[in-house]
């Protein structure tokens, strides 16, 4: 990319929890230094920044000489594992102030490490980290859901690179995230996606300040 | 069949200043291909059209495209057609470039578009605020965007009237994931006209100015997909947070830091969706209405894609 060029932002994609811990491999498109890294997703894309919406179940300081936090976020496949430290504060001073359990909604970056024995671990390093309503994490599953039918609908298409990529690094069988996909609807028309217990209702109300009082779990 | 005959009035029409055409015999002709022997009508049309052209010894060019249709801005969604417009001048640019004699906006009830006049076509200068029937226009399209190019064969016609401009807003949804630096409580220069926001007390224009205080969000709306640069300006976003401009000074003074501001609008705002409308300008979205998403999701029309595939 030249000097003058801006760089345009990169898209946040919407995956679940289960493919986004399948997931391992890591390139870059260009040889600069500063080029964007991508999380090759199983489905078939290029993730290099995430929007979730989970719920917040744990968090740790897992820090040894600085605060280093680490959160549990769960949706409706699996965990997803957020890290923040002393160069993401206000995603560090959000964790540290939360009580969970608690809807919140996370921005980040993929970020991979190999484990001793040979596994990679994928977590997020958080760019943001806010306290929502149990409405936005339901249209986060529908939209989820929906962008993860996508891949895997255009899965078998002719040109598409990060699907023959997924195909070469991965070999998992895709059906599994349309399975764990269909499920996350699915727990949606059951449960009403209200385990927190409060009103979705009234949470999503007018956006005022009573309402945000609303967001906050109840004790 | 009244399509035809639009058409047949429309050819008509174009050769009244060369030929003794009747209506009703183009009308005879179109019919006869269209349905007799089953010809498009675009086909049966240019067909017509081009032996009319023959009969009166013309080039295509001299009457115009044959009959170009009349067209609002916010409706051109091809490449390279040829097509005739009412519009108003809106803005006039500066040129970035010797062969460009004029650039600017021409804005219609339906919207805007950017118009470019070549030197090369040594067209008779548009005014602002004028309102032209511009005859023979082709459009253009660059990134998806579609702007209308004068030409040598294009006809001027200035009106007597008035055009009250539409906006052409667009709707993007998504999550807000971001508020980028320059927003919350700033401050503009007050120099006449100028209205840049200062950066440390500067204006990059006029230095060092007493700024004036405003209220904005510059945000990135991202649905997966595509990210959308979005600009609230101080009513949408004193509507959005229930914050005035005069309750976030209260709250920079009292925290000694405008930063305040906008750290509360990003715990209000951040990682929720919403619906954005308004004009785009450059690489935004102008928000002139924002309607938090707050009805629950339908997962049911999700579910059966997913049974299908």
């Amino acid at each position: 990319m030249s000097a003058n060029e801006i760089p345009s932002r990169e898209v946040a994609r919407r995956v679940f929890a289960d493919e986004f811990n399948d997931a391992a491999f890591t390139f870059k498109e260009s040889d600069d230094d500063r080029a964007p890294v991508y999380l090759l997703l199983p489905t078939g894309a290029k993730a290099n920044r995430v929007f979730f919406v989970g719920t917040l179940t744990e968090k740790d300081d897992v820090g040894e000489d600085n605060e280093y936090w680490r959160g549990r976020i769960v949706d409706p496949t699996g965990t997803f594992f957020v890290y923040a430290g002393q160069y993401q504060p206000e995603a560090a001073s959000t964790l540290r102030d939360l009580e969970p359990p608690a809807y919140v909604a996370v921005v980040g970056k993929p970020r991979t490490y190999e484990t001793d024995d040979g596994n990679v671990n994928v977590s997020v390093r958080p760019e943001s980290i806010q306290v929502v309503d149990a409405a936005t994490r339901d249209r986060w599953v529908v939209e989820t859901a929906e962008r993860t039918l996508d891949r895997i609908d255009a899965f078998d298409d002719e040109g598409n690179e990060y699907a023959r990529m997924a195909r070469e690094e991965y070999d998992l069988p895709i059906d599994r995230y349309t399975e764990s996909a269909v499920s996350a609807l699915e727990s949606l028309e059951e449960g009403d996606g209200d385990e927190l217990g409060f009103d979705g209702g009234k949470a999503s109300g007018s956006g005022d300040s009573a309402a945000d009082a609303d967001l906050q779990p109840e004790p | 069949m009244s399509d035809l005959r639009t058409h047949a009035a429309e050819i008509a029409e174009q050769f009244s200043d060369h030929l003794d055409v009747d209506e009703d015999e183009v009308a005879e002709r179109l019919e006869n291909l269209v349905e007799e022997y089953r010809v498009p009508v675009d086909e049966a049309r240019r067909s017509v059209v081009n032996s009319y052209l023959e009969e009166a010894g013309l080039e295509r060019d001299e009457i115009g495209r044959g009959g170009n249709d009349e067209v609002l801005l916010a409706d051109i969604d091809q490449d390279e057609q040829w097509i005739d417009v009412t519009a108003k001048v809106v803005e006039l640019w500066e040129p970035r470039s010797d062969s460009i004699a004029q650039v600017g906006l021409l804005g219609d009830e339906s919207g805007r578009t950017k118009f470019v006049a070549f030197e090369t076509s040594d067209l008779p200068k548009l005014e602002a605020g004028a309102v032209y029937r511009l005859g023979n226009v082709v459009t253009d399209e660059y990134q998806g965007n579609f702007s209308v190019k004068l030409n040598k064969t294009t006809s001027i016609e200035e009106l007597d009237e008035d055009i009250e401009v539409g906006d052409d807003s667009v709707t993007v949804e998504g999550a807000l994931v971001d508020i980028q630096s320059g927003s919350g409580l700033i401050k503009r220069c007050p120099e006449e006209g100028c209205t840049r926001v200062l950066q440390n007390g500067r204006c990059s224009e006029h230095g060092d100015v007493e700024g004036e205080f405003d209220l904005r969000i510059k945000g990135v709306l991202d649905d997966g997909e595509e990210v959308y640069e979005v600009i609230f300006g101080r009513d949408v976003t004193e509507e959005l947070t229930g914050v005035t401009l005069e309750e976030a000074q209260q709250m920079a003074k009292d925290a000694l830091d405008t930063t305040v501001v906008v750290e509360e609008m990003r715990e209000d705002l951040l990682g929720t969706y919403y619906r954005v409308s308004g004009p785009e300008l450059g690489r935004y979205v102008l928000a002139d209405d924002v309607e938090r998403l707050t009805e629950p999701a339908d997962p049911e029309a999700v579910l059966i894609k997913a049974r299908s595939i």
